[in-house]
């Protein structure tokens, strides 16, 4: 009991019942607060992280000095030029439409590959697959997670971009439908976990009574556990589309980063994410455009949290009504 | 039903489990095709690259040449240091929640909310925040009141690049911990409460020990996902190339997959970075698969013996 030894008055030199008896009350007094002002660091975290990129983002709306330069309406609104982000220019012009657009249209592709594939393998892993097969592909996809984000950039960048320009013939070598396929490797694993789950959490009463009324396993599949695990299902898809939009170091590598508005999957795009990424280390600190990043930030962290707060929303309902097992 | 149609029905039926099974394996099939692919061109790429030169030595000649060591020694001093802060403040919060917290306490729900939160942030939104908060408000803070405003600590560091990504990984331990906590069984705990034993002597001798399996998972995986980031250190601490080592906290420092970036988008000469390039990938890729590898067969055991 190291804690309470260290924490023990030394001077005290009483009967050793009683020493002990206080030690062990003063470590564990202490031991106990520790542990649960500890505990709190989380609840720290977030109000934290709210209130420090909140105040660098507030400017954006509240302060005049800026608002010289920057325009609310000039954010959203075309300006003569059309819709031009270009904050590095004699006369900067901020408009974030390209930059949200750009995001989207990367996050959609991604959808579009990783959601058919991933609801799938979830199908056959929680469907089809004996033992051996469930246990090649769970670690496996657990090991895809696990890849750092800039090592599928990379690939994405050398490699990948190589392959879609000689099968599509794209107009530039990095774009839209690259950082998507690429994006796809990202938000697989949540998908395929949650849609998992999902289909795990369908009682097997469910897939008996329908066995037991003739089908077969295909229309068990299809007609009973699918639409039972539908909302999970529809859950891991908003969680996959809450790590799309704020991956950073994929898009960054992959996108070519030209914030071009349109709406051409072989044209090169520009992210939210990779605006921030890209322009903070070279801006200067108090600028419109430094405060115009974190307001980027702070859009950026509110999205994500409602897109996950419905995701969550979304599982532990269909926990409910399921009864609850997993 | 006539004989003859039953038997069609049936084949039919058959043929569609049959296309389903084929569809949705062929699904993971390409899933992990797509994994095999990416690790298969990198290890084939950085095969030649990876000698004990390229790994001890520095990067030269406008890192066109030379070795990765700095960007090893920044990665770990990085994880290290990260840990130290991610993986007690992690179990902390774990013990509270399964050992201290009724079911319906407020304030662990509230510690829930933010744990899910926490890890659905995005990595450049810690960025941001690591900038905001610990370089230019608790960094100056120090500055000011401890080296009467000389720039020490109130610029990207270490330890602030470190404090970030501690509270990015908090989340990885949480999860793990709170598993493995769960799974010590309850007559465990009841037998050391009615042998005396205090609350929190339970927690630190009969708990702890027996979830340590959990909490090492956790703590690799938060060191795994940690050495992997670059979002979030690109303005806490990460430099371009240093031609020292990180000796103290306050210290820049190289990093591996920051290292990856650099060479792939600022490299004067692409033809001859390529090598380096994909050497650096290589070493990354293999030392956070061997993380997880370790963390993955770790948990696997600890679950068979809970079966058992």
């Amino acid at each position: 009991m190291a804690v309470s030894i260290s924490t023990a008055p030394r001077t005290v030199k009483k009967a050793a019942t009683l020493t002990l008896k206080r030690r062990a009350r003063w470590g564990e007094a202490i031991g106990e607060a520790a542990v649960k002002i500890v505990a709190l660091t989380s609840i720290a975290s977030v109000v934290l992280i709210l209130i420090f990129v909140g105040k660098e983002a507030l400017p954006v709306l509240t302060s005049s000095e800026l608002h010289k330069e920057l325009t609310f309406g000039g954010m959203f609104r075309p300006s003569a030029a059309g819709y031009v982000w270009q904050p590095v220019s004699e006369v900067p012009k901020y408009n974030i439409v390209p930059l949200f657009v750009g995001t989207l249209k990367v996050t959609l592709v991604s959808l579009f590959v990783a959601v058919p594939l991933s609801v799938a393998a979830a199908v056959f892993v929680a469907e089809f697959a004996g033992r051996t097969a469930r246990e090649i592909v769970k670690p496996a996809i657990e090991l895809l997670a696990g890849i750092p984000s800039v090592v599928v950039g990379f690939f994405a960048l050398v490699v990948l971009a190589t392959w879609v320009q000689s099968i599509f013939g794209t107009e530039h070598r990095l774009n839209t439908l690259v950082a998507g396929i690429a994006l796809s490797f990202a938000i697989m694993p949540v998908v395929f976990s949650v849609s998992e789950d999902a289909l795990r959490a369908v009682p097997d009463s469910y897939r008996q009574a329908a066995i037991a009324l003739g089908s077969t396993k295909s229309q068990v599949v299809l007609r009973v556990v699918l639409p039972a695990a539908a909302p999970g299902i529809a859950a891991a898809v908003v969680l996959g589309f809450g790590r799309a939009i704020g991956e950073t170091m994929i898009v960054i590598l992959a996108t070519g980063n030209a914030a071009l508005l349109d709406f051409d999957l072989g044209h090169s795009v520009r992210t939210v994410t990779a605006t921030i990424a890209q322009e903070l280390g070279e801006v200067v600190v108090g600028s419109a455009h430094y405060h115009l990043l974190f307001f980027l930030g702070a859009l950026l962290f509110l999205s994500t949290l409602v897109v996950n707060a419905g995701g969550e929303r979304i599982v532990s309902g269909m926990r409910r009504k399921l009864g609850g097992g997993s | 039903m006539a004989k003859g149609t039953g038997h069609v029905l049936q084949r039919r039926v058959r043929k569609s489990d049959r296309v389903l099974l084929g569809a949705t394996g062929f699904a993971t099939a390409l899933i992990l095709a797509m994994l095999a692919t990416l690790v298969l061109d990198v290890v084939v790429g950085g095969a030649k690259t990876v000698t004990w030169s390229f790994l001890s030595e520095a990067p030269t000649k406008g890192m066109t040449a030379g070795g990765i060591f700095p960007a090893i020694v920044g990665t770990v001093a990085l994880t290290l240091m990260m840990t130290l802060a991610a993986v007690p403040a992690g179990v902390a919060t774990a013990v509270y929640l399964t050992e201290y917290a009724a079911a319906s306490s407020p304030i662990a729900r509230a510690i829930r909310i933010c744990i899910s939160n926490l890890a659905g942030v995005p990595s450049i939104v810690f960025g941001l925040f690591g900038l905001g908060f610990f370089v230019t408000t608790i960094g100056r803070g120090i500055d000011n009141t401890f080296y009467a405003g000389h720039l020490t600590y109130g610029k990207p560091a270490l330890i602030w690049a470190a404090l970030t990504l501690a509270i990015l990984t908090l989340p990885v331990v949480v999860v793990s911990t709170e598993e493995a906590l769960r799974s010590v069984p309850r007559e465990l705990r009841d037998a050391s409460l009615a042998l005396g034993a205090t609350r929190f002597q339970t927690v630190l001798r009969v708990v702890l020990p027996h979830a340590l399996g959990g909490i090492l998972t956790g703590a690799i995986l938060a060191v795994s996902r940690g050495a992997g980031e670059v979002a979030p250190i690109m303005f806490t601490g990460v430099a371009y190339f240093l031609p020292y080592l990180p000796k103290y906290p306050n210290d820049q420092f190289m990093n591996l997959g920051y290292h990856v970036y650099v060479l792939a988008t600022q490299s004067p000469d692409v033809d001859r970075t390529k090598p380096l390039l994909y050497g650096t990938v290589l070493v990354l890729l293999g030392l956070t698969f061997l993380l997880n590898l370790v963390a993955i067969v770790i948990r696997s055991r600890m679950r068979r013996r809970i079966l058992a």
